[in-house]
C-alpha cells in the first residue's frame, strides 16, 4: 500500500515537475556545488530574485547559481516529500516545512533560531477599488448585504487561511465568543463570490472585476500595485501577522547556510521590503517602497496585530480546530454558505 | 466503411472475432502488441490501478464519506450533469459545424476551419481568462455570467466544441452522395435522407466525439479557475474537491473521488457505444 501511495506521490510530483519553470529537474544529488535549489511557493519569487541578485556580490554568495521552482506552497512542499531536490524550501505555512520534517528531510530544529524559523511576513489587508467607492473601514463592513468578496478558498488552499485566521480572530481578540466569531465568519462568506484556489487567481479574479473587497496580503497588494494595477486597500484595525517559514534541508549544499543566514540579514529584509513585505528584524530601511499606499511609510502599524503563537497556539492545532476536512468549523462554514443561497 | 477510419476498434472487433482470434502472431505483430500493452499499461493501466487502490486504502467508509459528504455530492452532480448537457449540445452543434465546414463553401471556412481547434491549443487557464473578460463584471457586452453555474457550462461548452467536430467531420466529408442521391431520385424527402442514409453512417464518429466530450468536461479545471468562483454547492466541481483533498493530505479522499469520476465516465462511455450500435443497425 505505502509503494502505491509512493507512485501516486512520484506522478504527482514528475507533473509538478514539469509544470514549474525550474528549466530542467533532471539533477539530483548536491553534485554540483555552485548550485543552490531554491522550492518556494509563488509569492516571493521577485524577492528571492532580487536577494539572490545582492548575495551574488557578496563574498559568501560569489558564483553560486540558482536552480528554482515556485509554485502553490503545498503542492511544493508535497513535490519535494516526493523526491524534489531542495537546498531551501520557503513555504506558506508552517505546516508545510512540518511535512518535511516528519519526512526526515528538514531537522526538527529548523524553528529554533531567533527568528522561528520565519524568513518574510505581512498583513492580511482589505483590498478595495480605488477610492473605495463602496467605504471599507474594517472588518464590519464586509458584512454588510451590499458587499461582494473575493477571496482564496482557505478549504483548497494553506495560504488561504492566513485570510480566514484574521476575519475571526477581529472577534476572538477582541473579546468575541468562539459562537459570535462563528457568527460573524457565517455572514462573511455569506457575502463571499469567488472561492478562488490560490492567492494570486484571487487578486486576478479581482482585478478582473469581480467582487468589492478582496481579502488580500499586504505584499500581494504592493506588488500588484507596482505592477501597475488599480486597487486600494485597508490595513484594518485587527489583523493577522502572516509568517512565511524558510528552512535549509538536511542534506543541503554547504552554501544553504550562508544563504538563509543572507535572507534573514537587514540586507535580505531590505529586498523583501521592495516588494512589500514585513521586515522580520528591526532596523531595516524601509523607505522609498514603491507601490505602496505611502513609500515613506510603507507598512502601517494595525491597532492590534496577531500571531499564530499567541492568539491561535499553533498551527497544528489550529489547523484542527478550524480546516479539518470533515469538522473543521470554517471549512463547515464555507460548505453550509452554499446551501443557504 | 468509412467510419472505420475513426472508430478502428469496432470493426476491427468484430473481425478478430469473426477469426475466432484462434491464429498465432506473427513476430511483428507480437512485437506491436507487446509494445502496445506496455506502453498503455505504463501510462493508463499502472497510474489508475494506483488510485483505485489508494482510495481503497482507506477503508470502505471512509471511501464512502468521501464521496457522500453533501459537497463533495453536490460537486459530482455538477460536474456529471454539466458534462452530459454539453456533450447533448455538442452533438447538435458540432455536427452542425461539420456540416458547414464539408459541404458548404463561403467566405472564411479556412479561417473556420483553422480556428475550431483553438480550444485545443490554449492552456485552459487562457481560455478562462478570455472568458472571464467577455462574460464576466467587466464584460464589453454586458452579460456577466462569472461565478454562476452558466460559467460552468460556458468554460466546458469552450474546451469540448472541438469533439465531435473533428471526428465527424472527415466522416461527412468521405461519405458516398449517390446514396443520397438515389434516395431523392426514389422521392425520400431531405429529413428522411438525412435520417436514414447520412446519420447511420454519422453515428460511430458522433458517439466517439460525444465520449471524449464527456469526458474532457468531467475532468476540466483550468478554465474554471478563474471563472466558476468555486462556490461550494453552487459551481464548485470534482477537480476541485479533489484539490481539496489534497491540499488537507487525504490522498484516499480524493482518489476515492477520482474512481467515482473513474466509474461515471466509463459507464457513459459504455452507454454511448451501445446506443450507438443501437443506431447503426436500426438504420
Amino acid at each position: 500500500m505505502k509503494r502505491v501511495r509512493a507512485t501516486i506521490i512520484a506522478t504527482l510530483a514528475a507533473a509538478a515537475l514539469a509544470v514549474s519553470a525550474c528549466g530542467g529537474g533532471g539533477s539530483s544529488g548536491s553534485g554540483d556545488a555552485g548550485t543552490l535549489s531554491i522550492v518556494g511557493f509563488a509569492v516571493p519569487e521577485a524577492a528571492n530574485k532580487a536577494i539572490a541578485a545582492e548575495w551574488n556580490k557578496t563574498a559568501d554568495g560569489k558564483g553560486v547559481k540558482f536552480k528554482t521552482s515556485y509554485g502553490a506552497s503545498g503542492d511544493q512542499s508535497r513535490a519535494v516529500v516526493a523526491g524534489l531536490k531542495a537546498d531551501y524550501v520557503h513555504f506558506s505555512v508552517t505546516s508545510d516545512v512540518t511535512r518535511l520534517v516528519d519526512a526526515g528531510l528538514v531537522d526538527a530544529s529548523w524553528d529554533d533560531g531567533p527568528n522561528k524559523g520565519i524568513v518574510s511576513s505581512s498583513i492580511v489587508v482589505l483590498a478595495v477599488r480605488k477610492g473605495n467607492p463602496k467605504n471599507i473601514k474594517d472588518w464590519d463592513d464586509l458584512i454588510r448585504p451590499d458587499v461582494k468578496i473575493v477571496t482564496p478558498n482557505p478549504a483548497s488552499s494553506g495560504a488561504a487561511r492566513w485570510n480566514a485566521l484574521a476575519a475571526w480572530g477581529h472577534i476572538s481578540a477582541n473579546g468575541g465568543t468562539d459562537a459570535e466569531a462563528q457568527d460573524y465568519v457565517t455572514k462573511l462568506f455569506a457575502n463571499v463570490v469567488s472561492l478562488p484556489n490560490s492567492g494570486r487567481d484571487a487578486t486576478t479574479s479581482f482585478l478582473s472585476g469581480t467582487g468589492d473587497v478582496l481579502l488580500a496580503y499586504e505584499n500581494e497588494a504592493i506588488l500588484a500595485t507596482q505592477n501597475g494595477q488599480e486597487l486600494d486597500w485597508v490595513v484594518p484595525k485587527t489583523t493577522i501577522l502572516i509568517e512565511n517559514p524558510g528552512a535549509i534541508t538536511k542534506n543541503a549544499n554547504p552554501k544553504a547556510k550562508p544563504w538563509l543566514d543572507f535572507v534573514l540579514s537587514k540586507e535580505g529584509q531590505r529586498q523583501f521590503a521592495l516588494k512589500g513585505f514585513r521586515p522580520i528584524i528591526d532596523g531595516v530601511e524601509t523607505t522609498g517602497i514603491k507601490g505602496a499606499r505611502d513609500p515613506n511609510n510603507p507598512f502601517p502599524k494595525p491597532e492590534k496585530l496577531l500571531t499564530v503563537n499567541q492568539d491561535f497556539q499553533s498551527w497544528s492545532a489550529l489547523s484542527k480546530k478550524f480546516f479539518d476536512e470533515k469538522e473543521g468549523i470554517i471549512v463547515k462554514i464555507i460548505a453550509a454558505s452554499g446551501k443557504s443561497q | 466503411m468509412t467510419s472505420a477510419v475513426l472508430a478502428p476498434d469496432r470493426p476491427a472487433l468484430a473481425r478478430r472475432s469473426d477469426r475466432g482470434g484462434g491464429r498465432p502472431l506473427t513476430r511483428g505483430a507480437a512485437l506491436g502488441l507487446g509494445m502496445a500493452m506496455l506502453w498503455f499499461s505504463l501510462l493508463v493501466l499502472i497510474p489508475l490501478a494506483a488510485v483505485v487502490v489508494t482510495a481503497a486504502d482507506g477503508g470502505w467508509s471512509h471511501f464512502w464519506d468521501s464521496v457522500t459528504s453533501p459537497q463533495t455530492a453536490a460537486a459530482i452532480r455538477l460536474t456529471v450533469g454539466t458534462a452530459i448537457l454539453v456533450t447533448l449540445v455538442n452533438i447538435v452543434m458540432g455536427t452542425l459545424i461539420a456540416w458547414v465546414l464539408v459541404r458548404d463553401r463561403f467566405f472564411g471556412q479556412r479561417a473556420l476551419e483553422v480556428l475550431i481547434d483553438i480550444p485545443f491549443a490554449l492552456p485552459t487557464i487562457v481560455a478562462g481568462l478570455v472568458l472571464l473578460s467577455l462574460y464576466g463584471p467587466a464584460s464589453p457586452i454586458g452579460v456577466d455570467i462569472a461565478n454562476t453555474r452558466i460559467a460552468v457550462f460556458l468554460a466546458f461548452l469552450f474546451v469540448t466544441l472541438p469533439f465531435v467536430v473533428r471526428t465527424v467531420q472527415p466522416v461527412l466529408a468521405e461519405l458516398d452522395r449517390e446514396a443520397e442521391e438515389a434516395a431523392a431520385s426514389l422521392g425520400a424527402s431531405r429529413f428522411t435522407i438525412f435520417r436514414r442514409i447520412i446519420l447511420p453512417s454519422l453515428t460511430p464518429a458522433i458517439a466517439a466525439g460525444a465520449a471524449l466530450s464527456f469526458a474532457r468536461g468531467v475532468s476540466e479545471y483550468g478554465s474554471l479557475v478563474l471563472l466558476s468562483g468555486n462556490l461550494p454547492m453552487r459551481t464548485e466541481v470534482t477537480s476541485v474537491r479533489i484539490l481539496g483533498s489534497i491540499e488537507n493530505d487525504n490522498l484516499e479522499g480524493a482518489a476515492a473521488v477520482a474512481v467515482v469520476l473513474l466509474v461515471i465516465s466509463f459507464a457513459v462511455i459504455v452507454i454511448l457505444d451501445v446506443i450507438q450500435r443501437r443506431m447503426v443497425r436500426r438504420g
